[in-house]
């Protein structure tokens, strides 16, 4: 658990400093989640300290996003502004989004192996 | 019970722990609230504990620094969560390479689609720049998600409370786009959730069946990485339509 702990954090250290060496338009920690993800590939398996430490983590990542969640407090008055744009934005590619990867990858896959599927499941 | 009530405020209005305590409490509040809603969207625990906070704030007179003073301490664990994503994206490996095509092509379209769509509607209705960057990222996973605002110049806290609300639109619109455009597979129907409502869309996910839910893990993992890589190169393009 510890050493799980280390080596997530180990990562994180490790991805804000090459974000920082190279310039890159990257948070840290996504670089260290690119580089943990590759390391796994690589290693061929996930440690059980690693999956004890993640695991217990992103079992309460919803409680983690609470502080930041409440500082939209501080943008009150800028929602009230563009209340209206935010609030379109937000529907249509929440929209968007939905439908372009739904529909992508559900004709790609069947494409490739289409033995009978029901043509509509009719909910 | 000498200490008159007002000695005792102004010392906890202080003091990191009372920041600390009110955030788990309204955490489990939330939490006890979503289960007996039968988990439903809108009541997610995060959605309900915000919206408790924050008249919490506001009523005491405390203002956001001070109370994240003791947040800070749950917040900061967000950088070893986003981590932490590695371990179950790892998990998906077999699938990924399984359909390696069909998944990179739907993930990188729908990645961008959801940005740039939400910015071109929000420009074209004349949100500010800051806005437009904050909205840019708000599909993705919110740890991910404000680490893009931050590094685009947006606002980190308000692509916050714009993922939640992301989170919760995607779960109630995804029955509606699946019907209207007959998506009856549940891979399709998993990774569209995970990709375009994060943590939310993986929940439903996964009360729909463990197929879609495995999907959505990996649209969430998959849309995160997408996003932060693709976002700041499609920048200078975004920037010219946010003038």
């Amino acid at each position: 658990m510890l050493l799980g702990l280390t080596l997530l954090l180990g990562f994180q250290l490790l991805g804000e400093v090459i974000a920082r060496l190279f310039g890159l338009p990257l948070p840290g920690p996504v670089i260290g989640l690119a580089l943990l993800f590759a390391t796994l590939i690589a290693v061929g398996r996930v440690p059980t300290g690693l999956r004890t430490a993640a695991e217990g983590l992103l079992r309460y990542l919803a409680l983690l996003l609470i502080p930041a969640g409440v500082g939209i407090l501080l943008h009150l008055p800028r929602l009230q502004t563009d209340a209206v744009a935010i609030a379109a934005a937000l529907v249509v590619s929440t929209g968007v989004a939905l439908a372009v990867t739904a529909a992508l990858f559900q004709w790609r896959w069947l494409r490739r192996g289409r033995a009978g599927r029901a043509e509509d499941d009719g909910d | 019970m000498t200490e008159d009530f007002q000695d005792i405020w102004a010392f906890l209005a202080e003091s990191p722990l009372l920041g600390l305590t009110v955030t788990l409490v309204a955490f489990l509040i939330g939490q006890a609230l979503w289960r007996r809603l039968g988990n439903a969207p809108l009541a997610h625990p995060v959605l309900i504990a915000t919206a408790l906070l924050i008249p919490f704030l506001l009523l005491t007179g405390t203002d956001y620094d001070t109370y994240f003073e003791g947040a800070q301490f749950i917040h900061f664990l967000l950088g070893p969560a986003t981590v932490a994503l590695a371990v179950p994206l790892f998990d998906q490996l077999p699938r990924i390479r399984e359909l390696l095509l069909p998944i990179t092509v739907s993930v990188v379209a729908g990645s961008l689609a959801a940005a740039l769509s939400a910015v071109w509607v929000g420009a074209a209705l004349g949100a500010s720049r800051e806005t437009l960057l904050s909205l840019a990222p708000k599909s993705v996973t919110s740890p991910i998600a404000m680490g893009i605002a931050e590094r685009l110049g947006g606002l980190p806290s308000l692509t916050a409370g714009l993922v939640l609300i992301t989170g919760a639109l995607g779960c109630l619109m995804a029955p509606l786009v699946f019907r209207l455009l007959r998506i009856h597979d549940e891979a399709a129907r998993g990774l569209a959730l995970g990709l375009s409502a994060h943590g939310f869309g993986t929940v439903q996910a996964f009360s729909s069946s463990a197929a879609a839910g495995a999907f959505a893990g990996l649209g969430l993992g998959l849309a995160g990485l997408v996003t932060a890589f693709l976002l700041p190169v499609a920048l200078p393009w975004l920037a010219s339509v946010g003038g």
